[in-house]
């Protein structure tokens, strides 16, 4: 689904530059759940940002369904992001003054469905998520776990085949954690979409199927994780 | 409509009640300055305006209608000679001293018509009848100066320049832009008030035969009567209002005040919505990162702008309302007239769109990658 292949990114110029990635390959498939670990700085960000076509590398490729990613016009990177993926990040980015369902609405306003369509699709999200009586309310009337179901049901919104979250449980109680990583990983499991994880939990090890472990900008080892 | 744009707007209550405030201020300027020099434009050549004359021969070099000097009467005998001509009447327009019953002075403006023909008389009637003017020390005033003028009232008895005057009507709406208020009477009493002898005037009034070109027969006239120029009605309008309007300065300066309150206003609306697109920048980068076009994001700005500027439009229009019928009374007339409202609508959208442009820059700016840093 991803083909990842010697991947460089440098930020900054001169002195200042900093080589955030230095030739990083990877695949991700579809149906997986692979997580990425890696010391703080190594650069798991940086990888899921470009992996996400909302950051451009510096160079090396990134192929999505076979399509090179790297160098395409800037112009062009949100149609492949609306196509592609579902974002899920640690500190939720919900919209606090939209309800819970507008913001699941919202995304689906994105990809073109509008009006009672839009409606049903969010509300049949929100049961996904176990959150439907909770369509009303607004993002501060919910605990972090019931937010960032919520966000998810927003990734999910329009079906990407590909969901991309970055510490999605370093906000959460354990158990809500728990929940969270659940519902991730059946999003792999049952409905075929390639979920990439960034985390440092090491509880998440149990629902994945794959683990990278990223050093300095690297991919130095791979193993298959419990649920594998 | 962007839900995200109306609620977002709607969810910062203070931001919304700043934002609507700039609007509205900046608003309310424009219509009462620019109210004000459309009341400037009205009321400084009013008498002319709506005087019925045709065509006004006066002393040579006159500035305005409000600033003649006396002619030779007798000049209306070679006027009236000319072909077109239906009928010449005299008419004066002269500062004069009304004392109060204090004792103290008004500056008045005698306007002495003919009173038969009505070639300049008072156009709007709210008491009396012009005929009432054929009484010796007659007089009517507007109904609007009866304070300024002392609290007179019909039949009470002043002193103009020294001479005894009646009330014996008001004008309504007849309004002087000098302080000076504009006080009827027939040419005939006009000239025991004002210093001026018998066989002088300070105006012939013209009316034309029906159907006569009057740039012809201006030209004809200004042949035939010596030692006076002569000017067409409309004229006469521009001269007298380019002078009060223009040459004194007042006309510049109301126009300055509706282009600073739109300035101000743009400031201040570009202000908040650049806060407000600064406190929401979060929520912008999740949205490109989400897959949203710059495009979106103008749209959830622009939106925001507009329905600010609908709002801030609707509660000034209500405003500027009370501010327009409270200066029926007061010392400016200030108009609204429908082209203006529909005009001020127009400079709202405007000055709502120019203050976004800020804040699209700012949103174009935004790196989506910002969203998975902390
Ligand atoms: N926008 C940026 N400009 C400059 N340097 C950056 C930028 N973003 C990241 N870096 C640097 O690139 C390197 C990799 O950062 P990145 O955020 O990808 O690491 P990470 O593995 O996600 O770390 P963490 O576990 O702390 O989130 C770090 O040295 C970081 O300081
Ligand atoms: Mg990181």
């Amino acid at each position: 689904m991803i083909q990842i292949r010697d991947l460089y990114k440098t930020y900054g110029k001169g002195s200042a530059e900093v080589h955030a990635l230095n030739g990083v390959s990877l695949d991700v498939r579809g149906g997986e759940f692979l997580v990425l670990m890696g010391p703080s700085g190594s650069g798991k960000t940086t990888l899921i940002s470009i992996m996400g076509c909302i950051l451009q590398a510096t160079r090396g490729s990134v192929k999505i369904d076979g399509r090179e990613m790297v160098g395409l016009p800037e112009s062009r990177l949100p149609a492949v992001r609306l196509r592609h993926f579902g974002f899920i990040f640690q500190g939720f980015n919900l919209f606090p003054a939209l309800s819970v369902r507008e913001n699941v609405e919202i995304a689906l306003d994105l990809k073109g469905v509008h009006g009672g369509k839009a409606r049903d699709q969010a509300m049949e999200l929100l049961t996904r998520v176990g959150l439907a009586d909770k369509a009303k309310r607004f993002p501060a009337d919910l605990s972090g776990g019931q937010k960032q179901r919520v966000a998810i049901a927003r990734a999910l919104a329009g079906d990407p085949p590909i969901i991309l979250a970055d510490e999605p449980t370093a906000a959460l109680d354990s158990v809500s954690g728990r929940t969270v990583m659940e519902i991730l990983s059946s999003l792999a499991r049952e409905q075929g979409r390639a979920v990439v994880v960034v985390t440092h939990d090491p509880r998440v090890l149990e629902y994945a199927n794959r683990i990278v472990r990223i050093e300095d900008g690297k991919a130095v080892t791979e193993e298959e994780g419990v649920a594998a | 409509m962007s839900t995200l744009a109306i609620r977002n707007l709607f969810h910062d209550k203070v931001r919304l009640a700043v934002t609507l405030t700039g609007v509205v201020f900046a608003l309310i300027l424009i219509v009462v300055q620019f109210g004000l020099f459309l009341g400037f434009l009205e009321t400084s050549a009013n008498i002319v305006e709506h005087s019925g004359v045709d065509l006004w021969i006066t002393a040579k070099g006159l500035p305005h209608v409000n600033g003649g000097s006396p002619i030779p009467e007798r000049r209306r005998y070679k006027a009236m000679q000319a072909e077109g001509v239906k009928e010449v009447r005299p008419y004066a327009l002269v500062f004069a001293n009304w004392k109060l019953p204090t004792g103290a002075q008004e500056a008045v403006q005698v306007v002495g018509f003919d009173v038969d023909s009505r070639l300049g008389g008072p156009w709007e009637l709210l008491a009396g009848s012009v005929d009432d003017l054929k009484g010796d020390d007659t007089v009517i005033i507007d109904r609007h100066y009866r304070a300024k003028l002392g609290g007179v009232e019909i039949g009470d008895t002043v002193e103009i320049n020294g001479r005894r005057a009646r009330i014996v009507g008001y004008t309504d709406g007849v309004r002087s832009f000098t302080t000076a208020p504009y006080v009827y009477t027939s040419f005939k009493n006009a000239l025991d008030y004002i210093p001026m002898t018998q066989d002088q005037t300070v105006f012939l009034v013209v009316r034309a035969m029906p159907g006569v070109a009057l740039d012809v027969l201006k030209a004809r006239l200004q042949r035939v009567v010596p030692n006076v120029d002569v000017y067409t009605n409309g004229e006469m309008l521009s001269k007298t209002r380019n002078y009060w309007v223009f040459s004194t300065g007042a006309g510049v300066t109301t126009l300055m005040g509706a282009v600073l309150g739109l300035l101000v206003g743009t400031v201040v609306v570009a202000q908040t919505i650049y806060a407000a697109t600064v406190d929401h920048i979060r929520e912008f980068g999740t949205l490109k990162a989400m897959g949203a076009t710059n495009g979106y994001l103008y749209k959830v700005i622009l939106q925001q702008a507009l329905l600010s500027a609908v709002l801030g439009f609707a509660i000034a229009i209500v405003v500027a309302h009370f501010v327009v019928e409270g200066s029926r009374s007061g010392d400016a007339l200030i108009l609204m007239p429908p082209q203006m409202v529909a005009g001020v609508f127009g400079l709202a959208i405007a000055m709502c769109t120019a203050a976004s442009v800020l804040s699209i820059r700012k949103a174009t700016s935004i790196d989506p990658a910002m969203v998975f840093r902390g």
